[in-house]
């Protein structure tokens, strides 16, 4: 069968699956949507089905991003939009097979949005509600519409017509569009993917390899491993249109061990590529010819660094080593190697699909496209985004993310993982491009944007980027084993009350010196969350280190429980439940806490903040 | 469950490279890396056994004692630092009298942190064997516990 046959069958395939007489029900079952129980959903719509001996389709599909809606679930009727439910449990599954699927009442109460021409009166479109509509979706196109485990699906919508396009023409050709494109790597430095590409021809070596880097080791960011999970062929296609460009017959994924699910799907996708001949021997009957291996991370931060990724791969322990000479220059096996992220592949795949013009309609002059970000912490709307390159922090958090979670107070959004840096309100202004964020002191990164709300502290923040630093260091460098470990020792003595002035000095001082001092970029990055907390929340260390005190009240030493008499019912649950029995007070009269006992670990104030709110957290100085 | 390190080996060819997919395939079916297993992989691989503790003990994945029959990783990722997850680890601590990265004495639980289980939107969350835990409480962590012990 040729490319156009079948394309044709995955079309009719598809569409009569979402425009046929049988009803289909997509459950989003990505991790975050199996975690919030997308398997029990699935299986009480199954059940019910059975029950009721109707017909209908139960697929798993990826996610559409809105995690904190799962587990979502969309139906799919004949002459009804698609309608996309959040939330959803497993009486309303019942439900919806009964009143909509058997029935004709789409529940809107429940519905989130409705997705095609037609309208339901009552139910938005899906991407004008409010978390969506600022959005656009190029990457994520496919996310939660497509089975990820059927190649057909992906086909139906246009895939692997990139690779179709990328074989009729010359690699060099593919290079120059992807430069036209503007395209810069999504996996943190931006830099642009068309030159690296060429700096690998240009070495004009016999052999030489791809590498897709699915590390994703930023603590905080998920996005290729939702990617991954909902739509692994977009990652593929962009993998074997790299390899084309380069002229690489071997290829590698290197995802880490912690994403089970992105690795059965990216190995099930594998062994649908083969069987309809777009790896292997003769790709599309182009003379073209690739392999693809997936490499299992084995839990090392570093090893997202591309020349401790490599020896990673070689079997040996992940440590950098001096560039130059670059990978693109001598990699793996000692051959040239062009090291891509996930995202980046994504969007090869959706340049060669849909042309570099469509790419740049998004962005600004020097970041194009559209990027994923995951947007976790403290707002109310979490999960994965896109947005075009150039929009702002501000519309990001406030009109995606909802704003902060119980009617809290901004404080802080951290951008960029442990070589990121914390940005303060007055300068959410920012726009999100490569250039915008590291004027502000912060990184591009690869996409996790953490929001912290006044229950944050910036010291401890700092700290605990440090200790993460500090443990994923591969001790190669000196600044970087002992400046790193110099640091943690001082912001831990500061958020335990022990702080000194001329800490902070000492502080930028053993930054400059790691910055300085170190091989890779996790050394000499690593001082960036330090820097930025102080540039902005200098107010905060002060306060620790003159006053003693933790003007977010979560530094353990630096604080005490306290009841409050007005508010205590006596209701005796906190006294129950405190693990070390520091507290007492017996049934209706005021409970106290004895300070001397308590170890302060906040199971009497998650309890008592649901009812009655008669606990806080004071200022021990 | 589980094959053994024969069968294991087999499907090998020996190459150096191979050393961590090995490494990784005895550990998913093992649970762990046993002494003798290195010995094997040493005489398989032509690699001596102390270069192959030098990267075993580089990554963070391996292990070198059994786990519990139910292993929970706790997410110490930024945004489930964010969220409280070190008041979860130490209510897990105490729950199960262990410190991070033991095992309880019956062998029932063990307990080991993690940088980030990539369900950072529904934070804070573990991972118990494969299945994630998300938005956890204190509350949550006894639930979890007498849920288990049924
Ligand atoms: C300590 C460290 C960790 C990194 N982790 C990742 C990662 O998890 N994923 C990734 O794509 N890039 C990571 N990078 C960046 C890569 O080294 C590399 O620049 C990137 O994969 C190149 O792809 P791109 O040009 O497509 O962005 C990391 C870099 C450093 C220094
Ligand atoms: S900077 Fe740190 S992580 Fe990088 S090579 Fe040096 S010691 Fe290793
Ligand atoms: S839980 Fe709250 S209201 Fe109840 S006794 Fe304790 S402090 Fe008082
Ligand atoms: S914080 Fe913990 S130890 Fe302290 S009083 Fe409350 S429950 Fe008891
Ligand atoms: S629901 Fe899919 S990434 Fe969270
Ligand atoms: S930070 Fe905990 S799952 Fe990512």
């Amino acid at each position: 069968m040729n490319f156009n046959e079948l394309f044709n069958e995955s079309v009719e395939e598809y569409d009569s699956l979402i425009s046929g007489t049988t009803p289909v029900i997509l459950v989003g079952s990505a991790t975050c949507g199996k975690s919030a129980g997308a398997k029990e959903i699935s299986a009480a719509f199954k059940a019910e089905l059975e029950e009721q001996n109707v017909m209908a389709e139960v697929i798993d599909v990826g996610c559409i991003g809105l995690c904190y809606l799962e587990p979502i679930v969309t139906v799919i009727k004949e002459g009804m939009p698609a309608i996309f439910y959040g939330d959803v449990t497993s009486k309303q599954a019942k439900q919806l097979v009964n009143d909509y699927i058997i029935g004709n009442n789409p529940m809107i109460e429940s519905a989130l949005g409705t997705f095609g021409d037609k309208k339901v009166e009552g139910i938005p479109n899906l991407f004008d509600i409010p978390v969506m509509k600022p959005q656009i979706r190029r990457i994520l196109r496919n996310c939660g519409f497509i089975d990820p485990d059927n190649i057909k699906h992906y086909i139906a919508r246009n895939g692997y017509k990139g690779l179709k396009n990328t074989l009729d023409i010359k690699p060099g050709e593919v290079i120059e569009k992807i430069k036209k494109s503007g395209l810069r790597g999504r996996g943190g430095a931006g830099f642009p993917t068309w030159m690296k590409w060429q700096f690998c021809v240009d070495s004009k070596e016999e052999e030489n390899y791809l590498i897709c880097n699915a590390d994703e080791g930023d603590p905080g960011a998920f996005m290729n491993r939702s990617l991954l999970e909902s739509d692994p062929h977009s990652v593929l296609e962009g993998i074997v249109i790299a390899a084309y460009a380069i002229g690489a017959k071997e290829g590698y994924i290197y995802c880490r061990a912690e994403y089970p699910l992105a690795l059965e799907r990216l190995k099930h996708a594998i062994s649908e590529m083969k069987n309809l001949g777009f790896l292997g021997e003769n790709i599309l009957g182009s003379g073209f010819n690739l392999d693809i291996k997936i490499k299992e991370g084995a839990g090392a931060f570093v090893c997202g660094e591309e020349t401790a990724l490599i020896a990673s791969i070689e079997g040996k322990r992940g440590m950098p080593r001096t560039r130059p000479p670059f990978p693109t220059t001598s990699g793996l096996w000692g051959k040239p190697t062009v090291i891509n992220n996930v995202e980046t592949m994504a969007s090869v795949s959706l340049i060669m699909q849909a042309g570099s013009d469509a790419f740049v309609e998004h962005g600004t002059r020097d970041s194009k496209g559209t990027k994923t970000f995951s947007l976790v912490g403290n707002v109310k709307n979490t999960g994965l985004i896109e947005v075009p390159l150039g929009t702002t922090l501000k519309q990001v958090i406030n009109e995606i993310g909802g704003g902060i979670v119980k009617d809290g107070i901004f404080k802080a959004v951290q951008i960029g993982g442990p070589s990121g840096g914390c940005i303060p309100e007055s300068y959410l202004d920012t726009k999100i491009d490569y250039d915008s964020l590291t004027m502000a002191g912060a990184i591009m990164g690869s996409g996790g944007l953490v929001v912290m709300d006044q229950n944050s502290c910036m010291v401890d923040v700092a700290r605990y980027f440090l200790e993460f630093i500090q443990n994923e260091s591969c001790g190669k460098c000196v600044p970087c084993r002992l400046g790193t470990k110099q640091m943690l020792d001082i912001l831990t003595d500061i958020t335990i009350g022990k702080g000194k002035s001329g800490d902070i000095e000492l502080l930028l001082e053993l930054a400059g010196g790691v910055k300085d001092g170190s091989l890779c970029g996790l050394g000499q990055t690593s001082p960036n969350p330090i820097l930025t907390t102080i540039k902005y929340f200098k107010n905060e260390y002060d306060a620790h280190i003159t006053d003693k005190r933790c003007p977010a009240l979560l530094c353990k030493e630096l604080i005490n429980y306290h009841v409050i008499d007005e508010k205590c019912k006596g209701c005796m649950l906190c006294f129950r439940s405190c693990p070390v029995g520091a507290i007492s007070g017996s049934k209706k009269e005021v409970h106290s806490v004895n300070t001397d006992k308590c170890i302060k670990c906040g199971t009497c104030i998650e309890l008592c903040s649901g009812m009655y709110n008669a606990i806080e957290r004071v200022h021990k100085y | 469950m589980s094959k053994s390190l024969n069968e294991i080996l087999s499907t090998f060819n020996g190459n150096k490279s191979e050393l961590i997919p090995i490494l990784q395939d005895i550990q998913s079916n093992i649970g762990y890396l046993p002494e003798d297993a290195i010995i094997k992989v040493s005489k398989f691989t032509r690699v001596p056994e102390s270069e192959i503790y030098g990267v075993a003990t580089f990554y963070t994945q391996f292990r070198f004692l059994p786990v519990g029959k139910k292993h929970i990783m706790v997410c110490k990722g930024t945004a489930c630092h964010v969220k409280g997850a070190p008041q979860i680890i130490e209510g897990i601590e105490r729950h199960l009298d262990i410190k991070e990265g033991d095992v309880t004495f019956d062998l029932e639980y063990s307990l080991e942190s993690v940088g980030c289980l990539g369900c950072c939107a529904l934070a804070p969350c573990a991972m118990i064997n494969e299945e994630v835990e998300s938005n956890l409480t204190l509350k949550d962590v006894k639930k979890i516990f007498s849920r288990m012990k049924k």
